[in-house]
């Protein structure tokens, strides 16, 4: 029963992935520890496997409809190296909590102008004025 | 690729990285809407190459992590191989609903994420 409701919720993290671009660890990493028995540090680095596999998927069916600036995501991933590191240094440094309430401000905040700019009348999100001259 | 640009796309990454390595996540949550906002991207757009960053991001972490023993193959494939099937009908609805819902979808799930991590 508990790798069915894991399982259920891995579809969904999936999903995820598919309509908004995460990996789906927002869904792994709680299947890992209530339904799994992983305590959160083992649940994060499971989660971390799983979502390689499907970013990977994902992105090669966005890429498939056109989706993927395949140059902008290596050179963002390229980088990122540096921010792994650094991140996990600053989790060692900092309380747990602290870290959590900050992420949690900045979520509402980007949710709030993600909401307004969808609401904004007809001006469409796509700007072909703005976007033509970055274009590889 | 102007300069700009790309100094911006190095900054996305290190930023999602960044994340990555606080939250044990791919960065997804924090690489769209810069993408969005700081370069213009399309939602679509936005959601497809993310998940091409956080292909190279989470092998990082992977890697990283097996180091201390924390990763376990088959638990992993208990939530991801479900979720192959997850990742591929969500990028097939993600095409038949508009741009402007999906960014609505993204703000639910921030929102939801808050509440998450404030409760």
């Amino acid at each position: 029963m508990e790798y069915v409701a894991a399982g259920a919720l891995g579809f969904l993290g999936g999903m995820l992935g598919g309509l908004v671009g995460v990996g789906g660890g927002i869904l792994f990493v709680p299947a890992l520890v209530v339904f799994l028995d992983k305590t959160q540090v083992q649940a994060e680095a499971t989660s971390l496997l799983a979502i390689v596999f499907v970013a990977a998927l994902g992105a090669y069916r966005q890429y498939g409809y056109g989706n993927v600036r395949l140059r902008d995501g290596l050179i963002m991933g390229a980088i990122a190296a540096l921010g792994v590191a650094g991140g996990v240094a600053i989790s060692n440094a900092v309380s747990g909590r602290a870290l959590e309430l900050m992420f949690a401000a900045l979520a509402l905040v980007i949710a709030v102008q993600l909401v307004r700019r969808a609401l904004k009348p007809p001006q469409p999100p796509e700007r072909p004025t703005a976007r033509a001259p970055g274009r590889p | 690729m102007t300069r700009d640009r790309f100094l911006k796309l190095l900054a996305i990454g290190t930023v999602g990285g960044v994340f990555s390595g606080l939250f044990g996540v791919g960065g997804g949550t924090i690489i769209v809407p810069l993408l969005i906002f700081w370069l213009a991207y399309g939602e679509r757009e936005a959601t497809g190459t993310s998940l091409a960053a956080i292909v190279i991001i989470g092998v990082y972490g992977t890697v990283g992590q097996a180091l201390y023993g924390n990763v376990d193959p088959a638990n992993a494939a208990l939530v991801g191989v479900p979720a192959l099937a997850g990742v591929v009908a969500g990028a097939a609805i993600q095409q038949r609903i508009s741009e402007r819902l999906v960014a609505v979808l993204f703000a639910v799930l921030l929102i939801a994420t808050a509440a998450e991590l404030i409760f």
